[in-house]
């Protein structure tokens, strides 16, 4: 394989991984504070896409006020779900909100089919993002160069939330133990309702910039990526925002590589997620930074 | 007690009177929903077992049910109809030598789903609720992955086409009653016990003796093979299997029944079993164009898997253990409730008299 193909290569790997990443904080942020799998957290990034879709073709609005107003509608449908499916079950046996989010997840999906159409839709690529540059020999269509740009400008600015600004305070601190952070006067539900926005906002960037890399919209388009992106999640360390794009990255990054490095493998390369999970989970079970929690009795 | 047993004989003849009348009248669609019904009351039974009474959250079903149809298919189809179906890629000899009669062939694909659900189980029943659920989902696309490659074992994508259909009321129902009886008397006995108590509170179980790992590995073994069990049957009702018929929907369809039913609840599996299939037929005409007579609506494909997920949602936010709970069905109750209770009123009435 000569530099130019790994180069190549690599490039995809690292704006797969940067996807994966957006997708990954999400689910790590709602683990983080109510110790739930966000099952439609692929939906809701799917959702994202099909708006942004329907922004610019079906209304003809310029392509960045598309996306501002699909990651707006994405947020508000975010919070939306938890409201309905999560915090009704707020104190009701983990089995029931995994199987909640579970329904609410084939629900979203099913309706999708309907109101969207089961047919393919064709993301209709903003000229600025479809350009395809050449830098030496290397030719990447230039939505691959911004993806990991953007990923890193929103991990700098989440992080600065998360870690600097009072609400972020508060998550942290609802993260850490529920019950105290409620009886410290924090509003548990504004800060949930918070973190489901800034999720599925991330998503809707995600769904976007997905929908512009590769551009067949489907209804269940976001059941895969959100399966590997829990695991990407995992693998970083469920909780740690930057755990989750370190293991966004190394997602990405493997699935590209493993197929390019082992072309015969092309056919696995939906497995390749899950043995990574399932790898990680018996030799590092709380993820690459995660930290260990002593169970209480 | 004796009455009680005397009761469930006289029930099971009338069930079975009831199938064959039933198998007698009914054309060939009923009776595949019908077929249906029986196998999925043994699919949700097994997942009952492993989600409801153990409490794990399993969703590895239709990887279980791959390994039991693939493996069962791959054993009755003749050698020269191997060779039609493999046209693409030559199979594999040993798996074009291997044949049983189709009862060996569905055992023996129940033991090997049981085999790959004991080797799953082995490693991943270190982890704890979601982290289950996902490791288990990971499995089972894992196995559908590989069906999908393994072009010379499994056929890849094209599937496997003109399996013996052999499977009828008999088969699928009489199966079903088995698994009720068998996890009837699984629950009754000890080891029901201990894996209630595990599900209940693990820590005080495992400080009472019951041994963990070795509970929880049965129950998933357990469940893989009735799972396995069902996959067979299911491949020799339709007579084709393909990996796509086992995603995750399948799985998902299943732990409809479940909850349903109610997770923990034998009784309320084999009611929703039928309900759920029955209803999955009879909600077709939602696809279908309706006629209102003064106006018309255009079908709408999909729209019945919205009302199956609406219902699920509907049914986990009111009733978080599903419909019945972890009730079961019960002699004693019904004859107290509907008959007993007016011979027992109208003795007392007499003892009052009597006392006057």
């Amino acid at each position: 394989m000569g530099s130019q193909v790994f180069l190549q290569h690599l490039a995809n790997g690292i704006s797969l991984g940067s996807l994966y990443a957006l997708l990954a904080i999400g689910y790590t942020m709602v683990y983080g504070i109510l110790r739930l799998i966000n099952f439609a957290h692929g939906d809701i990034f799917m959702f994202g896409t099909y708006m942004a879709y329907y922004a610019i073709t079906s209304f003809m609005l310029p392509w960045w006020l598309s996306f501002i107003l699909a990651i707006l509608l994405t947020v508000i449908f975010g919070v939306m779900v938890e409201r309905s499916a999560y915090k009704p079950l707020r104190n009701s046996p983990r089995i029931s909100v995994m199987i909640s989010a579970i329904g609410a997840s084939f629900l979203i999906e099913n309706v999708a089919i309907v109101v969207f159409g089961g047919r393919p839709k064709t993301f209709p690529v903003p000229e600025m993002f479809a350009k395809v540059l050449s830098l030496g020999e290397v030719s990447i269509v230039s939505v691959t160069l911004y993806t990991p740009v953007i990923t890193l400008l929103l991990l700098a600015l989440l992080l600065y939330v998360v870690n600097k600004t009072k609400t972020g305070m508060a998550m942290r601190a609802v993260s850490k133990d529920y019950e105290a952070a409620r009886l410290m006067g924090i509003d548990v539900n504004r800060i949930i309702s918070f973190t489901f926005a800034m999720g599925s906002g991330l998503a809707a960037v995600g769904g976007i910039m997905w929908g512009m890399k590769y551009p067949t919209l489907l209804p269940l388009m976001g059941m895969m990526p959100g399966l590997k992106c829990f695991i990407a999640a995992v693998v970083g360390g469920i909780g740690d925002i930057r755990g989750a794009v370190l293991g966004g990255f190394i997602l990405g990054l493997s699935e590209i590589m493993i197929i390019a490095f082992f072309p015969a493998l092309t056919g696995y390369r939906d497995a390749i997620a899950f043995v990574l999970l399932i790898v990680i989970l018996l030799v590092k079970p709380t993820g690459l930074m995660g930290q260990n929690l002593t169970e209480k009795v | 007690m004796k009455k009680h047993r005397l009761l469930t004989a006289l029930a099971v003849v009338a069930l079975i009177g009831l199938l064959g009348v039933f198998n007698l009248t009914f054309d060939s669609y009923k009776l595949r929903i019908l077929n249906l019904c029986g196998i999925y009351i043994i699919l949700g039974l097994s997942m009952n077992l492993i989600n409801g009474f153990t409490g794990l959250f399993s969703l590895g079903h239709a990887g279980f049910m791959a390994v039991g149809a693939y493996v069962s298919a791959l054993l009755t189809m003749s050698p020269e109809l191997k060779d039609t179906v493999f046209y693409a890629v030559p199979i594999h000899p040993f798996v074009k030598a291997m044949s049983a009669p189709f009862p060996i062939a569905l055992l023996l694909g129940g033991i090997a789903a049981g085999i790959v659900g004991g080797v799953i189980a082995a490693p991943i029943l270190r982890l704890k609720d979601d982290y289950l659920a996902i490791a288990t989902l990971g499995f089972s696309e894992i196995i559908r992955v590989v069906a999908t490659n393994l072009q010379s074992i499994t056929n890849g994508p094209l599937g496997l086409k003109g399996i013996d259909r052999v499977v009828n009321t008999g088969w699928s129902w009489g199966l079903a009653i088995l698994t009720v009886y068998f996890i009837k008397k699984l629950m009754d006995g000890s080891y029901g016990k201990a894996i209630l108590a595990i599900r209940e509170d693990e820590i005080a179980a495992e400080a009472m003796g019951v041994n963990l790992f070795r509970h929880k590995m049965y129950s998933f073994i357990i469940g893989a093979f009735f799972a396995g069990i069902g996959g067979g049957l299911l491949a020799h009702m339709l007579g084709t299997i393909d990996p796509l018929m086992f995603r995750f929907i399948l799985t998902f369809n299943i732990l409809l029944i479940v909850v349903l039913g109610g997770i923990g609840s034998i009784t309320g599996t084999v009611i929703s079993a039928c309900v759920v299939t029955s209803m999955m037929e009879v909600l077709r005409f939602l696809e279908g164009k309706m006629d209102f007579g003064f106006f018309q609506i255009q079908g709408i494909p999909g729209m019945r898997m919205v009302v199956f997920s609406a219902l699920l949602m509907i049914v986990i936010l009111w009733y978080p253990r599903g419909l019945m709970g972890t009730k079961e069905f019960n002699w004693d109750y019904i004859l107290q409730r509907k008959y007993l209770n007016i011979f027992n009123k109208k003795k007392k009435k007499k003892t009052v008299s009597e006392e006057n």
